[in-house]
């Protein structure tokens, strides 16, 4: 789960890094009266869980509660969406904070490196731009430091990395306690992603995070119920809450061919195969092991609420999921639901004969059986059509 | 010869008196895998289907001298179940549970470093030796014994290659699921070597998917190290940045873990890439056949 820029920052504040003031807002309304509050210049700043939103026009100075008014006209409710084409966000609320006087911009993070099974500090004199731009162009200007996973990242661990970045001497301390902070916050939240960019000096030489990018690591929300908190109210669409609360795993695509299949890996592949033979996929659903006729209902009824959805694939492959049991809950899902779209299904693997027998008993309007995944694949392309 | 488990293997099953760790552990016991005990604390001195039960992997090591554990522990408490197999007297470690917060196996994952414990998973099917051993939840009947050997991050896309290599009459040294959490005991890499050392393995399958870099970094080893054949097929070609595809590891993150990424990695070394299960598992068996007609 990704946190919203004034969630990390309340997190940061917990753990004693210091972030700038503010208010969160719903509405053009409250951004004005928080604005109000805070005082001005300020900034009003668009809640969305993506990077590049300066550049979008969700985040704009405000001198006056003229300005402050105008701007949250313009941000709130303004589709956003990030560089790397996701989304798009709408921006449901804003963060209304007070303005910094900046003297220097830097960077820092804490991240999970996966491949090391460490957790890497990085810090650079180079902050409020593209970080993986400055990476690419002058890799020695990010300098990193993996922390001995034995024992806590402190401020005297993260010292070298903050002198060989050559930041402002008489700042390097109070970074290198804040890049130990930082560590403590992933240990202590469960957090495996902690961007902040830019990391500030402002004219008073004070450090200051002036944007939290947080990564949670949901397998954890168990253990902190503030963030499982926000986990359950963050989710938008109605598809993927209705999903959530019928305890399947799927994520909202773009397309018109809606798509279940059994294991991420599988569910994954069967979308590639789909988008080979020309379709758009609406949706990754997985089923998961030992599916039950009750989950294919759900399924169902999930990737059935979806209107630009045209056709359906269910692209089954039985280990310890049975066939039958797949084949039984189509047949009672059918039964259950007006599915106006036709279903291809694709049934391999343990008791697929008996599954197929039960669906060639059913007789069911609108289904289609195909013996591979690639035959399955081209023809919910051809019955879905264009979407 | 096969690779993690075999004929040697001796298995304990913690979580053997609850419902999946009873199912599974007593299928693997029916495939022909030794299932020399169980675990669950408190139920010491009771027995599943004749199969003592135990307080701790210790116990059943010195009384039944088991070498290989299986984890089937729920989540919350399965990385000290992990930790307490580690420090047993193992040398395997095999953990199907899902869900385990991903800095519990960070801890878990230097542990079993230091201890010298293979470990494999979490988050994964398992490992198969056909013939041999099974233990885990791979579905064994879609695998014969043969020259192939399989490392994947995902179970069904596995469960969809090894079949179709049967159906055109390939079998399998073993097959390994390594899991697709952000951190997991075994990589590519550590899998990859243990293929290469083994002889009846004459080429390998490598299925990864989005996420992380063990794909690259397995491209340049191979490129190094394995003088065996490598098929690759990567999934997740269509999924979109910042969403996680099922699998807690399976996001793509920043400018890297693309399918993309990695299938230019791969294929930069030199290592064909399917577009789809079907055509991976097509290659491999063309590769397997074009090697033995070299070699004859």
């Amino acid at each position: 789960m990704d946190l919203l820029e004034y969630q990390g920052k309340q997190l940061f504040a917990a753990h004693g890094i210091a972030v700038p003031g503010g208010e969160v807002a719903a509405t053009v309304d409250e951004a004005a009266a928080a604005a109000e509050r805070v005082g001005y210049p300020c900034a009003i700043k668009a809640q969305v869980p993506i990077g590049g939103r300066g550049k979008a026009g969700g985040i704009k100075i405000a001198a006056d509660a003229a300005q402050a008014r105008e701007h949250a006209e313009a941000i709130v409710g303004m589709d956003i969406r990030g560089p790397r084409g996701e989304g798009p966000f709408r921006v449901e609320r804003v963060w209304v904070e007070a303005g910094s006087d900046i003297a220097s911009e830097y960077y820092a993070s804490v991240i999970l490196d996966r491949g090391e099974k460490k957790l890497l500090a990085m810090v650079s004199a180079k902050g409020g731009m593209d970080i993986e731009a400055v990476a690419a162009e002058d890799p020695e200007a990010l300098v990193k430091q993996h922390a001995d996973p034995t024992r806590p990242f402190t401020a005297a661990a993260a010292r070298p990395i903050v002198d060989a970045a050559g930041l402002d001497e008489d700042v390097r301390e109070e970074v290198a306690a804040t890049l130990a902070k930082l560590a403590e916050v992933a240990m202590a939240e469960d957090a495996s992603l902690i961007e902040v960019n830019p990391l500030i000096v402002t004219a008073g030489r004070e450090v200051v995070a002036l944007d939290a990018k947080v990564t949670i690591d949901n397998n954890a929300l168990y253990r902190h119920e503030e963030l499982a908190a926000i986990d359950a109210e963050s989710v938008a669409d109605p598809q993927e809450a209705m999903a959530r609360e019928k305890g399947l795993i799927y994520v909202k695509l773009d397309g018109n061919v809606g798509i279940l299949a059994n294991g991420a890996g599988l569910c994954m592949s069967t979308l590639d195969v789909v988008a080979q033979a020309g379709g758009e996929p609406a949706n990754f659903l997985d089923a998961g092991g030992g599916s039950k006729a009750e989950a294919i209902v759900d399924a169902l009824t999930v990737i059935g609420s979806d209107q630009k959805v045209t056709a359906i694939l269910f692209n089954i492959f039985g280990g310890i999921t049975r066939c039958d049991e797949i084949a039984t809950g189509i047949v009672e899902a059918s039964g259950q639901l007006d599915l106006a779209v036709p279903l291809v299904v694709r049934l391999d693997g343990t008791n697929s004969e008996q599954g197929l027998e039960i669906l060639a008993a059913a007789k069911l309007p609108n289904l289609h059986q195909e013996k591979t995944m690639l035959d399955a694949a081209r023809k919910v392309v051809e019955l879905a059509g264009d979407s | 010869m096969s690779i993690v488990v075999d004929n040697d293997t001796k298995l304990v099953v913690s979580g053997l008196t609850g419902r999946e760790g009873s199912f599974h552990g007593l299928r693997n016991r029916s495939y022909g895998t030794y299932l020399a005990a169980g675990v669950t604390p408190g139920k010491g001195g009771q027995e599943v289907e004749g199969v003592p039960v135990f307080d701790s992997i210790r116990e059943a090591v010195e009384r039944e001298a088991a070498n290989t554990s299986m984890i089937f522990v729920p989540a919350r408490f399965a990385a000290p179940a992990i930790d307490e197999a580690i420090e047993s007297g193992v040398h395997t470690v095999i953990a199907i549970t899902e869900g385990i917060p991903v800095l519990d196996m960070l801890r878990t994952y230097w542990k079993a470093k230091e201890a010298g414990v293979r470990l494999i998973g979490p988050n994964c099917p398992g490992v198969l030796s056909p013939g041999k051993a099974n233990v885990g939840i791979i579905p064994a009947q879609f695998f014969d014994p043969g020259k192939i050997g399989v490392v994947s991050k995902s179970g069904t896309l596995t469960y969809q290659i090894g079949n179709e290599l049967k159906q055109a009459g390939e079998g399998n040294s073993s097959i390994v699921g390594i899991g697709g959490d952000p951190i997991v005991g075994s990589d590519f890499i550590d899998v990859l070597k243990l293929f290469e050392a083994d002889p009846e393995t004459e080429l390998i399958v490598m299925v990864g998917e989005i996420g992380g870099d063990a794909e690259e970094r397995a491209a340049e080893f191979i490129a190094a190290e394995i003088s065996k054949p490598v098929v690759a097929y990567i999934a997740g070609f269509t999924a979109p940045p910042g969403k996680q595809m099922g699998h807690a590891g399976a996001i793509i993150s920043g400018s890297s873990g693309t399918a993309q990424a990695k299938k230019e990695a791969l294929e930069a070394k030199s290592v064909r890439v399917g577009e789809s299960p079907t055509e991976t598992a097509a290659i491999a068996v063309e590769a397997l056949r074009a090697s033995n007609r070299g070699s004859a």
